[in-house]
């Protein structure tokens, strides 16, 4: 499947541009938008398509725990094709998701160079969880983290009301 | 196990509307973008400029950076994505421009969208050629909006062409000829060879 590679580089020049934007926004005074908002909603949104189509044959879910297993399989396989290296919960509403191996950090380092960038790949990413989860229902805060690339740790918070 | 075996099969449909999906965002972005400058813009000029006509001209002219910015997004992708072809197919340096054009339509197009756009409408000096798409991955949940019928919405590809024959030595006009997304019947990229950049090796080398 070459066309991941499509994937990646437009991802890479949608971050680039997102920034640019955010930086002549903040000139300008008159909107000001954070960059990390603007991916993550973007990436919520496609998420919400993502899931949909993912989920069109699969039987319903039963419970918040079954729908992380379908987000870390599935879900991971069919976008980044690999599985979530490692899923963690302390039932109480919180999800780990370690990926030792975040295809969209690869090409970076594997080391700690270029650590500081990290946040804004992970952004869209971050808001396509969001957005997969949100559309089955379940509402989340999900922030990444990065001690080490192309490692990568993804922690969802599901939010009651 | 059915499940997982038509998971196999559908797994790259998927992988083509994550992109798809992502492309659609990004477009959508751009969009707000350009919009919200348009409407601060059309505050301040208001008291100079009569309104209709000022409005025409500045959509249009938003418009067009827009499909700049588009092609330049792509040529960024181009330039890189040149380097995973020549890597991952077997494909050498090609003599004409009718084995690009054949190369481009059979092996690039099928490799990262996965169809093969048909090759037609040589020009007679054999410097131009059609690339018409039957279906386009790019536009599959794609409807343009009345307000946004000047807008090219693959304008990237154009872009990632441009961009990838460059670094071939080619330099190529790429550009929509008909886009089924604003009511033509097929989708036709026309391509013009330029001419061939020449190559500055240093002193020494072969």
């Amino acid at each position: 499947m070459a066309d991941n590679i499509f994937f990646e580089f437009l991802h890479m020049e949608m971050v680039d541009y997102v920034y640019k934007m955010d930086v002549s926004r903040e000139e300008h005074e008159q909107v000001k938008m954070n960059a990390i908002s603007t991916l993550e909603n973007m990436g919520f949104r496609v998420g919400q398509g993502l899931i949909e189509r993912f989920t069109k044959d699969t039987p319903s879910f039963k419970d918040d725990l079954d729908v992380m297993k379908f987000l870390c399989k599935d879900f991971w396989v069919n976008v980044f094709r690999k599985q979530i290296d490692n899923l963690r919960t302390n039932h109480q509403g919180t999800y780990v998701l370690q990926d030792s191996k975040f295809s969209l950090l690869t090409q970076f380092s594997n080391r700690k160079q270029y650590l500081l960038e990290a946040p804004r790949y992970l952004a869209y990413t971050c808001g396509m969880v969001r957005g997969a989860l949100s559309n089955l229902g379940v509402d989340s805060i999900v922030t990444a983290e990065v001690s080490l690339m192309p490692a990568c740790k993804f922690q969802v918070v599901i939010q009651r009301s | 196990m059915s499940r997982q075996a038509s998971r196999a099969s559908e797994s790259k449909k998927m992988n083509s509307e994550l992109f798809t999906l992502t492309y659609g965002a990004l477009v959508t972005q751009l969009c707000k973008d350009y919009e919200n400058d348009e409407e601060v813009n059309k505050q301040l000029d208001k008291m100079y400029v009569e309104i209709f006509s000022y409005f025409l001209l500045k959509t249009r002219m938003n418009v067009l950076t827009k499909n700049v910015i588009f092609n330049h997004r792509g040529y960024n992708i181009g330039v890189r994505l040149i380097e995973d072809f020549l890597a991952r197919s077997s494909v050498g340096r090609c003599h004409d421009f009718r084995e690009t054009a054949d190369v481009i339509a059979k092996v690039a197009f099928k490799m990262y969208l996965g169809i093969t756009p048909s090759v037609t409408n040589w020009s007679p000096a054999g410097d131009e050629f059609s690339l018409i798409l039957e279906s386009n991955p790019l536009v599959d949940f794609v409807e343009l909006p009345d307000n946004h019928s000047g807008l090219v919405y693959s304008n990237l590809l154009c872009g990632v062409l441009r961009g990838a024959l460059e670094m071939v030595q080619m330099a190529v006009d790429v550009k929509f000829a008909q886009d089924t997304l604003r009511g033509d019947n097929v989708t036709e990229i026309r391509m013009k060879f330029i001419k061939r950049i020449e190559e500055n090796l240093p002193a020494g080398e072969e």
